[in-house]
């Protein structure tokens, strides 16, 4: 019995750390044709970047996005500021609704909550994307003429989140600071100007780059998870729905655990 | 296992084993330069694992894989490409990228490899296209193709890069039989026009003493039988025999089919 959880749980972490190493293997080829292969001096080794692939992904990654991370972090920035108001109004602190609510999305909700809505939106579409190359010998087809899958479909994703990622942070936290605005403005009664004031006093810009490298970490996952899970596909239809939901499924536990690990961070380090 | 002038690639005692299960059980042949080798065999019988191992996308358990005086089982790397640019492929089920259309498919491989303009690979794609009988279709995308057609893409595909030896894993898997005709003798047509080696695996009995110069019969991983057409037609071995004659009676066993089915 005890034997057996052991040796169960030996299994998992070895299972893990396959995982772990496979994706890896990817983020390194990733990082190879992105910093190395573009400049290399022999011609016939030199493979240049797609830009308008790169264009493409930044259009459908980014752009297609603003309404949904819109959707999310609005409301959120309005729930803050409802739950938080009453809280404070019992310590005579209302007027505080305005900076918890901008330091909290800039540090932590922004990021978190734009990286789960991505995840669900991108990196879900990335797996489908590969996983149904794969099931359909599209995957083999570019190994045989010799083209790196990875250089094909994952490079221009990678860079394209990478970059959307952090853009699309931002304006979930300037969506949620105006949801929070909303509320404070037009319920707590609290003086439009008084408001920006309180809510930008507090905010320096270390809690907008703490957030914004912790969009950077996510989009790696994202990309890395997405990617991992496309290529490993088996199996046909299934495979393909199986593969996109344990990508969901792991982007979503590495993004909050890597928001834990980075939190823990700069909590330690007095940052 | 020397390779004489007119052997563009041999097998020598290849092996693969899948999960405990072997696959290929000592298959030595080789291939002339310049001819249609088909392989023909049941479900499961690890010819498109041997396929595969030819083309260096998979690496065999043991054994090689002779081409070029060099043994390219199991390559990797940047050797591994080099040989690969000289290989075509056409697959089961055509694989072309559905993102992108039947032009841009065939171009692919020729933007990737050669550092010629725009305008030229597009001509040398419409060429590729015109040789399989598909010009006016090259704004289609592969959604909007039939089966046939799909196939003749994939094999404009393979050849765009002016190949040494094309490799197709069931040309005629799924066709009618009047598109099966047509792919046989694009087939035909392509390995004296072109002067490319054609190695075909196939279970279609009628385009093996269609296309075939010389047959090669893989029976549970094991090399049967190899032979020119007349050979194999006039076969002592009752397996082959059955095989060709699609026979329900014989030394391969229902049973054993409906095994592998089950797989």
């Amino acid at each position: 019995m005890i034997l057996k959880t052991i040796e169960r749980t030996g299994a998992l972490f070895l299972g893990a750390c396959r995982i772990f190493i496979d994706g890896m293997k990817i983020l390194l080829e990733t990082l190879y044709w992105i910093f190395v292969a573009p400049f290399q001096f022999d011609p016939h080794r030199r493979k240049p970047l797609d830009g308008k692939a790169v264009f493409e992904q930044m259009v459908f990654m980014g752009f297609d996005s603003v309404i949904i991370v819109f959707f999310v972090t609005f409301f959120t920035g309005i729930v803050l500021a409802m739950q938080s108001a009453h809280q404070l109004d019992r310590m005579g602190g209302v007027i505080y609704v305005a900076s918890l609510v901008t330091i909290s999305l800039c540090r932590e909700l922004g990021p978190v909550l734009t990286a789960l809505v991505i995840a669900g939106r991108i990196g879900a579409s990335i797996t489908a994307e590969i996983a149904s190359m794969q099931v359909n010998e599209q995957i083999e087809a570019l190994d045989t003429m010799a083209i790196s899958p990875v250089r094909y479909l994952v490079v221009p994703k990678f860079i394209a989140l990478l970059f959307m990622l952090p853009l699309l942070s931002i304006l979930g936290d300037a969506f949620g600071i105006l949801g929070g605005y909303m509320i404070g403005v037009f319920n707590l009664h609290i003086n439009s100007g008084l408001y920006t004031q309180i809510a930008f006093k507090f905010l320096t810009l270390k809690d907008v780059y703490t957030g914004l490298s912790k969009a950077f970490i996510f989009a790696i996952i994202i990309t890395m998870v997405g990617a991992y899970q496309g290529l490993k596909t088996q199996g046909g239809a299934v495979g393909v729905g199986r593969s996109t939901t344990n990508s969901v499924v792991m982007s979503f536990i590495l993004v909050i655990l890597a928001d834990c690990v980075m939190t823990g961070i700069y909590f330690f380090t007095g940052n | 296992m020397d390779i004489n002038q007119g052997n563009v690639l041999l097998t020598h005692r290849l092996f693969k084993t899948y999960n405990g299960r072997q696959v290929l059980n000592d298959v030595s042949f080789e291939v002339k330069r310049g001819e249609i080798f088909v392989i023909m065999g049941g479900s499961g019988c690890g010819k498109s694992t041997l396929l595969r191992i030819m083309a260096g996308g998979v690496a065999p358990t043991s054994g090689e894989v002779i081409f070029d005086g060099k043994d390219i089982g199991g390559i990797q790397g940047e050797e591994k490409e080099k040989i690969r640019r000289r290989f075509g492929m056409s697959f089961q089920s055509a694989a072309l990228l559905d993102s992108l259309s039947v032009e841009e498919n065939v171009s692919l491989p020729i933007k990737e490899h050669t550092r010629l303009n725009k305008e030229v690979v597009r001509i040398i794609a419409m060429m590729k296209l015109k040789l399989v009988g598909l010009q006016g279709f090259e704004f289609y995308m592969p959604s909007e193709l039939s089966g046939g057609m799909k196939k003749r893409a994939g094999l404009a595909r393979a050849i765009a890069l002016d190949p040494e030896i094309v490799f197709y894993d069931e040309p005629t898997a799924g066709l009618d039989p009047v598109a099966c005709a047509v792919i046989d003798r694009l087939i035909l047509d392509l390995t004296k026009k072109l002067n490319i080696t054609s190695i075909v695996v196939t279970h279609n009995m009628e385009s093996v003493f269609r296309i075939a110069d010389r047959v090669a019969m893989l029976y549970k991983g094991q090399l049967l039988q190899v032979g020119t057409v007349e050979e194999i037609r006039n076969s002592q071995n009752p397996i082959v025999q059955q095989f060709i004659n699609g026979a329900i009676d014989g030394p391969i066993q229902l049973e054993d089919k409906l095994s592998e089915a089950v797989y």
